[in-house]
């Protein structure tokens, strides 16, 4: 480690560094990370816009009016989406965020070059490896993978490679915050970005673990050398890696709310020691997470649901609702200090919406706190859950965070990775503004639409209602708007990837020149700055926000358990 | 700024509205938390998760002998099968069907054992909505107490191969 490490300077600013200085912020950017950015970011938009055509795919079979598909390939291409959108798209753009908040904040160069090639190529090689296997209708058993179910050996073999090197990726980023801290590339605490992403990489840890305990005799199984593990331990284990994987999303996406909010408004956060509290109690309780899937499975009793349900007590939710308060909080206290104090809500129309970045993040929390978050934990109740467990309610909620929350904050993201990190400025500036709300909106009908007809007890992973002969018009109604929903959200994702493609190929270089900037809030002329430093009322807007945000949470709770009432009594 | 390195004394008690949210918010958690074990001993729908381990042979014989011992009808092959008020009942789930159909009666409560002999399946009951998970090896214990009459359809809501959608069985209450 040290000869590694010793062969060229840490610090970026030394002489002899292997960086460059970004036009536009004057960070430092080390060319080793930028290269990695760039291949992670590339292959995520590639998976992105897979699982994208998948999901037309998908939508148009189960909106029964059209139907599109055949049985056998419905549950392939579901598999596929699954796959590609939840693990694919969303750990390549992760490694992308990794890479870059443990450099340029820094000021520091990536740990290896060797290792990222290692964690790239074993990543790209598992993806690659586990599509060709579902295509080509070798593995039809959904991301989930149940036992006894089974696929073919190199299903698990590609899973396994896409998790390990996903570690190896985590280890270059911890290895880059201990160089980095050891030869003063920074002096003094890291910045809340990295320490967001180090609570993601913290958390990625614990979940690729479960990932190898239970995919490593799985796939032995597979091969016919060990026996068949327990569908029960599997169904557990499993969701150790499934949900907790997704709080490493929350964690990268609300590192990415702090950070869009800073680039477009300026605004600090409110209080760093609550910020980063916040991402503390995801590490610590995120354990809640992994139960939400047993809750109405045989062999785990009610005190374990109880207890891993809220971890004791529902303290990364507690976090989620902080976040929910801050974020939005230092928005409106930058505003306010650029001068717009009128009422409560002054300050919104003054906000940067022609940034898409900017709109992307509102629109991402907005969608991830009062759809995803909401339904997330009511969900997840454990006696709730009786009314709701593989329904579409679950799909529903999970399109809210993981969609409309973390793959929107991820696109907006992407307005400034793209003219930073690739030197390109946009093409198409005007579809690009318009394109957070195409999506945003097309998500938001496919989460309510899918909520709405799991309400009605529609089951998800189902290739046909009629069998049943149970479902009557108003479910079909549902998942009409599911799919014109996902038409409108699938036509904004092609548009985001054409728009990036077309960047790529045919954007304006800005090296040399700041990139064309999206839009910033801007400071009403003759307005001190400062003003509002010390008011900790002062952001009147949020308050209001949050305080019918807890209420819909309240109402949305109870009209549940109200719900749950109304049927057969039942252990 | 949240990309830059904080100040020295970045170290402050939350104050202000930012306190009254926190304050708020940790209620709230807490009125949640307790929410779960209150409704488990005064709420009537709860998932204790009672199972016990079988092999889907074993189960499979169980059920043969509950079938054979309280059969009442036969609907469409599938025998119509009346447990004892109070007593034990078995479902068997496989691919692709449920068997036998039940009849139970409105407030009498019965042991409903329900597990799989291939893959995992879900027990979803319509038009009520109420969901359980069914796992091969696992003899699952639903005490179920009928509040409502009419007939009920089971759908499938675990994916189990191609024909998953047409896994559909039948419960009747009088």
């Amino acid at each position: 480690m040290t000869t590694l490490a010793a062969a060229v300077p840490t610090a970026l600013d030394a002489p002899g560094a292997r960086s460059r200085r970004c036009d536009t912020t004057g960070l430092s950017v080390c060319l080793t990370a930028q290269l990695f950015i760039k291949l992670a970011a590339v292959s995520a938009v590639v998976f992105l816009l897979l699982g994208g055509v998948a999901a037309i795919l998908l939508a148009l079979t189960r909106w029964q009016a059209v139907h599109l598909l055949r049985v056998d390939w419905f549950y392939r291409i579901l598999t596929f989406h699954g796959l590609n959108m939840l693990i694919f798209w969303i750990l390549f753009f992760e490694v992308a965020i990794l890479y870059f908040a443990c450099t340029v904040p820094l000021n520091s160069r990536l740990f290896s070059r060797k290792v990222a090639w290692v964690s790239f190529a074993m990543m790209l090689t598992g993806a690659v490896m586990v599509n060709v296997v579902v295509l080509a209708g070798k593995a039809d058993v959904l991301m989930t993978s149940y036992l006894p179910l089974l696929a073919h050996p190199g299903f698990y073999l590609g899973i396994i490679l896409v998790a390990v090197g996903t570690l190896v990726a985590v280890f270059n980023f911890f290895a880059t915050l201990h160089i980095a801290k050891r030869d003063r590339a920074y002096e003094g605490t890291v910045p809340l970005v990295t320490f967001g992403a180090l609570a993601a990489a913290i958390i990625a840890v614990v979940t690729l673990l479960h990932g190898a305990i239970v995919m490593i005799p799985t796939f032995t199984f597979s091969m016919g050398w060990t026996a068949e593990p327990d569908p029960m331990w599997y169904r557990m284990i499993w969701w150790g890696l499934g949900h907790q994987s997704q709080q490493v999303n929350v964690c990268a996406m609300v590192a990415v709310w702090y950070l869009v909010g800073q680039l477009a408004t300026g605004a600090k956060p409110v209080n760093e020691t609550v910020c980063r509290g916040a991402f503390l109690l995801y590490i610590l309780f995120i354990n809640l997470a992994s139960a939400h899937h047993l809750l109405v499975d045989p062999a785990v009793g009610a005190t374990w649901k109880i207890w891993n349900t809220s971890y004791a007590m529902y303290l990364a939710v507690l976090a989620s609702m902080i976040h929910g308060f801050t974020v939005p909080a230092s928005v409106e206290m930058a505003m306010r200090d650029k001068g717009y104090v009128k009422g409560l809500f002054g300050w919104v129309t003054a906000l940067p919406w022609r940034n898409p970045a900017f709109s992307a993040v509102v629109l991402s929390i907005l969608i991830f706190g009062f759809i995803g978050g909401i339904t997330g934990v009511t969900l997840g109740t454990q006696q709730i859950n009786i009314i709701a467990h593989n329904t579409l309610r679950i799909t529903g909620h999970f399109h809210a965070t993981v969609v409309g929350g973390t793959t929107l904050a991820f696109m907006g993201l992407a307005y400034y990775v793209i003219p930073l990190i690739f030197r390109r400025d946009f093409v198409w500036r005007t579809a690009a503004r318009v394109q957070p709300w195409l999506f945003g909106g097309g998500i938001l009908m496919v989460s309510l639409g899918m909520s709405f007809a799991g309400s009605l007890g529609v089951p998800r992973r189902s290739y046909d209602i009629e069998p049943a002969g149970v479902f009557g018009p108003a479910a079909h109604l549902f998942l009409g708007v599911m799919g014109l929903g996902a038409l409108v959200a699938v036509a904004a994702l092609l548009l985001f990837c054409i728009l990036c493609v077309g960047t790529l190929l045919f954007g304006r270089p800005n090296s040399g020149r700041a990139m064309a900037d999206w839009g910033v809030a801007q400071r009403v002329p003759g307005v001190k700055a400062g003003l509002f430093e010390h008011d900790h009322w002062a952001m009147k807007g949020t308050i209001a926000l949050t305080a019918v945000f807890l209420a819909c949470f309240a109402v949305y709770y109870f009209a549940n358990w109200k719900a749950l009432a109304d049927v057969w009594p039942a252990q | 700024m949240s990309l830059s390195i904080p100040d020295r004394d970045w170290y402050k008690a939350p104050v202000g509205a930012e306190k009254l949210w926190i304050g708020l918010a940790l209620i709230w958690c807490l009125v949640m938390s307790v929410m779960m074990p209150y409704w488990h001993f005064r709420g009537k729908q709860n998932s204790r998760g009672e199972a016990y381990a079988v092999t889907p042979a074993a189960f499979y014989e169980r059920a043969e002998q509950f079938v054979a011992a309280n059969k009442v009808g036969e609907r469409d092959g599938v025998p119509i099968v009346e447990p004892a008020p109070g007593g034990e009942a078995y479902l068997v789930a496989r691919m692709w069907g449920w068997y036998p159909i039940l009849k139970l009666r409105q407030g009498e409560t019965y042991r409903v054992h329900v597990s799989s002999m291939d893959l995992n399946h879900g027990f979803s009951l319509q038009p009520l909505n109420m969901n359980f998970q069914v796992l091969p090896g696992y003899d699952h214990v639903l005490t179920l107490t009928p509040t409502s009459k009419g007939e009920f359809t089971i759908v499938c809501n675990e994916f189990c191969g191609i024909g998953h959608d047409r896994m559909i069985g039948k419960l009747l209450v009088e």
